[in-house]
């Protein structure tokens, strides 16, 4: 009863925040993309210990992909977007797939710096592809309708990615495929000589967080209206990190630590970004360093281990 | 958990209601500009552009407007030099700190993401450091550029060069170009451009690289350069681009007789490099020694001399053309007679003045067709405006020659 | 193809590339020494290499505005360097020290934001260039050029990685450090102070950064947002010769260098940075097919 409560009342707050503060819409639907972010770093990097600094490789693909769609397709608006994200997400997919092959072969650091690796190669080889518009970018196509409807639109679309995201992974978590990325996650060899399919989980797991960063992706890119091969889409160094912060910040390998982390680091990065002109970025800097310095647990974790029984946690004697 | 989220939902939008009230008998900007990153030198010239202007025309009791009179104030905006930001910036400014008119950020990449939220918003969007072509095919109503278009910054070495090979009894055609460019939308207009001037005299391209936005070292490229000995080399990567090619070029004994790059003067290449900067030409939006002037700096010489004192360093070009976007806004509110956006924004694409940066009149695209590039070139030290003819200080000087 | 054409009709071209990227290789050395040194001893990765590499170029200009000679410039910016670094150890790095890895970079990244923004808020963004004064040297009649400040840079590397090496092998305090970096709790035991040689490497990382910085600063540009392709070519150059080999580090930093110029030159400079970090990715998986060949797990 109480969780229930507790969930219907996150949802409608989601649902009437637009109404309540429309004129932060687009910050709060880049807080749920944030959400997404994070969530589906911490499949890899929470869930099975595959620290990955390239997921954002996904996020690009899945942008471009969307608004070459909406370019080139001829569509209108709406059926444009829709079939755009969801042709992002698939390709996404089929991404995941092709690179996990190679990379998901790699252990510890070695996977963290290539997979860092990818991504930037990534950024770099759309910004000389002449078809993605290399260096100057992609527009995307306008949005059409009222002024502040657009705002509206894309609130929705990127709380739905997040509150479909969210769900589908608690399901994956709580059954089988959760118990397998976390013997990964706990000793890779041990979990193999089991008899686990190791390779085939990673590889699944790669692509699921795939497919919610390429629907992510091709929102994003219609929201932004402005897709530059570095700095939006393939942002190894903005979106591509905080994404782990985000993840860290909560409490990684949990079920709710990355939202949580998602929510109070864009709060508190937007807060920055009002409030300590020309040094927020300064103030970003530390922000890390102190998350990552005093809570390498995350606030859940740290949670966990001062109230263990909160947690359904047995007290076991240290 | 849900619900500790949703409180911190509740408490977010709380704190978000106290935004400040506006001030009476003031007139607010909005401008985002770029204050860190990689466009920083740029986004300070811009800003200071912004503020000198706004300081200036609130000593002469700022704008009057349907009788009574307007102080200016600008909000500011760090858009850490990327698009994404800048996007989100413009959006924060029109919808929750009421701005009704924008001043441009720095950067076409930055002014591309943002146009079409002012347009949306039908908020007029003046500004004077993006160039690239694109922003002006869109069909945007709201946007107007004080600046010539990205295409324009290096034409002019073309022309030259094609003049110098005939003064020596060459073809035109034979001049060879080599070119390196850096991958953003307003360096690939400038690449444009030159493209289009070298296919009118025939001239033939060797090499058409282009620069990663983190180059340190240009020495592949100037391998390259040196192996094919072209006649012209032209450079556009900002202050690093300008300052790579001066330094690498005399350090790798690269002889051009022409070498050609943007944003010269704020990269300070006559004051840092001096001595190998001899020779080099700059594409440049103004010069102090232009003889435009205007009601509230007096000449362009008088606003530089007041920009030099109260910032303390010379004049960049990239201030000149911010400052002139202010000055389309005062003059436009007090033509408007209103402070009506719509209003404004008739009276914006009816402009036609001159300033201290230059003559502004804008065609139904929204960019300025009343301008014209200059042509500078580093000699003893200095900027020399070598082209066009009517501002030429002093002769062009071919061929460069490398300092020993 | 044009451009291979051209490389192989002027047969000066290859060697000037060739010579550019060896020298531009020991600058990159550098950076790579301090990074697999402190990867090896401190096991941590240090992000914020680039950004010390930065501070470095900044202290050169500065004392080169301030009249100092460039050949005492790099090693004045060295030993600031290394008072940074060991303010920097005692503040910040002892922190991590102890745990994951993964932890070691993203506390490292922080402290690279940090640094790069600070030195934008204090220096400015402008691009700025210490003049090393030495000039080019010219051969051939002007066919190969070789800037003797570059020439500077490798004698440095050279000389800072022999003198690594006999610090580490004949010193008290390199044998500590050697002692450390093979099991740490032992070397406790037996009494070595660890936290001391792990102030002394960080810092010793960042004297070597240091001086790198201030070469970086006399041969090409220093600007607050250089950091990061140093970090990541000392990655890629520390992942590649393993750690603890100071000659495999030189020799893959020497290999990078010249991959680096040549690709620019064929592929053209926009593909230069792509070609680098495809690279980097294709020898992590080359390297993970082999080890399995060889049934080797990866640590």
């Amino acid at each position: 009863m109480k969780p229930l409560l507790g969930y219907g009342g996150l949802l409608a707050i989601s649902l009437l925040l637009p109404l309540l503060a429309p004129a932060y819409q687009s910050q709060l639907a880049f807080l749920w993309v944030m959400v997404v972010l994070a969530l589906t770093w911490d499949l890899l990097g929470g869930q099975m210990g595959y620290n990955s600094f390239g997921n954002i490789v996904f996020f690009g693909v899945g942008m471009y992909a969307c608004a070459i769609v909406q370019r080139d397709a001829g569509l209108a608006y709406f059926p444009g977007l829709f079939i755009g994200m969801a042709c992002g997400a698939a390709i996404a997919v089929a991404a995941a797939a092709l690179l996990g092959a190679g990379i998901l072969g790699l252990r510890g650091h070695y996977f963290a710096i290539a997979t860092l690796g990818l991504g930037v190669a990534a950024g770099e080889l759309a910004s000389g592809w002449e078809f993605v518009g290399a260096g100057g970018g992609m527009v995307p196509p306008l949005f059409p309708g009222a002024v502040g409807g657009r705002e509206r639109f894309f609130y929705y679309l990127c709380f739905a990615i997040a509150a479909i995201t969210f769900p589908v992974l608690r399901w994956l978590y709580r059954g089988r495929f959760g118990l397998a990325l976390n013997a990964i996650r706990d000793d890779e060899d041990k979990a193999e000589a089991m008899g686990l399919h190791t390779t085939r989980y990673k590889a699944t797991a790669w692509c699921i967080s795939a497919l919610f960063l390429g629907l992510a992706g091709g929102a994003v890119g219609n929201l932004t209206g402005f897709i530059d091969p570095r700095e939006v889409a393939f942002a190894g160094s903005t979106y591509g990190v905080w994404m782990v912060l985000m993840a860290i910040l909560g409490g990684k390998g949990t079920l709710w630590g990355p939202v949580l982390g998602a929510v109070i680091f864009h709060l508190t990065k937007e807060l920055f970004w009002t409030y300590l002109l020309g040094w927020q970025r300064v103030a970003l800097g530390l922000l890390i360093v102190v998350i990552v310095i005093f809570f390498p647990l995350g606030i859940l974790g740290w949670a966990r281990q001062k109230w263990p029984e909160r947690f359904g946690q047995r007290v076991e004697a240290a | 958990m849900p619900r500790f989220l949703a409180a911190c939902l509740i408490a977010f939008l709380l704190s978000s209601a106290a935004i400040a009230a506006k001030e009476e008998d003031t007139v607010v900007l909005g401008a985002a500009v770029s204050l860190t990153g990689k466009y920083s030198v740029n986004g300070k010239n811009t800003k200071d552009g912004y503020d000198i202007a706004v300081e200036r025309i609130n000593e002469m009791g700022g704008v009057k407007v349907g009788g009574k009179r307007f102080k200016l104030k600008i909000v500011y905006y760090d858009d850490e030099s990327t698009p994404a930001r800048g996007a989100q910036l413009a959006e924060r400014l029109i919808s929750q700190d009421g701005v009704k008119f924008l001043l441009g950020a720095y950067s076409s990449g930055l002014t591309k993401a943002m146009a079409p939220i002012t347009e949306k918003y039908k908020v007029p969007h003046v500004e004077g450091n993006a160039a690239a072509r694109e922003l002006f095919t869109q069909g945007y109503k709201y946007l107007f550029a004080v600046l010539s278009t990205a295409d324009y910054y290096l034409r002019d070495p073309v022309v030259l060069a094609a003049k110098m090979a005939k003064e020596h009894g060459r073809d035109p055609k034979s001049v060879k170009i080599a070119m390196a460019f850096e991958n953003d939308p307003f360096s690939l207009d400038v690449r444009e451009g030159v493209v289009e001037e070298a296919k009118k005299y025939g001239m033939k391209i060797l090499i058409d690289d282009k620069l990663p936005p983190e180059i340190n070292d240009m020495a592949a490229t100037l391998t390259k350069v040196k192996a094919v000995k072209p006649d012209l080399l032209l450079v556009s990567g900002h202050e690093k681009g300008a300052t790579l090619v001066v330094r690498q070029t005399v350090e790798m004994r690269v002889e051009v007789p022409m070498v050609a790059s943007t944003h010269c003067d704020s990269a300070k290449i006559a004051e840092n490099l001096a001595h190998a900067a001899e020779g080099v030409l700059c594409g440049s939006q103004w010069d102090r020694h232009l003889a435009y002037r205007d009601r509230w700096f007096g000449t362009a010489e008088q606003y530089a001399e007041r920009f030099d004192k109260e910032f303390g360093y010379p004049t960049p070009y990239q201030a000149a053309e911010s400052t002139a976007c202010v000055l389309v806004f005062a003059d436009a509110f007090e033509r408007a007679g209103s402070l009506d956006p719509e209003k404004v924004r008739d009276a914006i694409a009816s402009t036609d003045m001159t300033t201290m940066f230059a003559p502004i009149k804008f065609d139904s695209t929204g960019k300025n067709v009343a301008k014209q590039m200059v042509l500078y070139q580093v000699l003893n030290g200095a900027y020399k405006v070598v082209s066009p003819e009517k501002w030429a200080e002093t002769k062009l000087v071919w061929p460069r020659k490398l300092p020993q | 193809m044009e451009n291979l054409r051209l490389l192989f009709e002027a047969p000066l071209l290859p060697v000037q590339l060739l010579l550019d990227g060896v020298l531009i290789g020991a600058i990159f050395a550098l950076a790579a020494l301090g990074m697999s040194l402190v990867w090896g001893v401190m096991g941590i990765i240090n992000v914020a290499q680039g950004e010390l590499v930065m501070l470095g170029g900044y202290a050169a200009y500065f004392l080169y505005r301030a009249g100092v000679h460039p050949l005492f410039g790099v090693p004045l910016a060295a030993l600031l360097l290394y008072l940074l670094g060991w303010a920097l150890y005692r503040t910040l790095i002892f922190r991590v020290v102890d745990q994951d890895l993964f932890i070691s970079i993203l506390a490292t990244f922080g402290l690279s934001i940090l640094l790069q923004q600070l030195a934008n808020a204090f220096f400015g963004a402008d691009v700025r260039t210490a003049e090393s004064g030495f000039g080019t040297l010219v051969l051939l009649g002007g066919a190969l050029t070789i800037s003797r400040i570059k020439l500077v840079a490798f004698a440095a590397a050279v000389v800072t990685g022999t003198a690594l090496v006999l610090f580490l092998k004949t010193s008290r305090m390199g044998q500590a450090i050697r002692a450390t970096s093979q099991n740490a709790r032992a070397a406790r035991v037996m009494g070595v102070d660890t936290d001391r040689v792990y102030a002394r490497t960080f810092a010793i990382n960042a004297a070597i950064c240091g001086a790198s910085g201030a070469l970086v600063a006399m041969t090409w540009v220093v600007h607050p947002y250089l950091g990061l392709p140093y970090t990541i070519r000392s990655f890629m150059i520390v992942i590649i010769a393993g750690l603890g080999a100071v000659h495999a580090v030189l020799a893959s930093a020497v290999a990078l260098g010249i991959a680096e110029n040549f690709a620019g030159f064929i592929f053209g400079a926009e593909y230069q940075a792509a070609f680098v970090f495809a690279l980097l990715v294709g020898i992590l998986v080359a390297r993970r097919f082999w080890l399995a060949r060889q049934r080797r797990y990866l640590a």
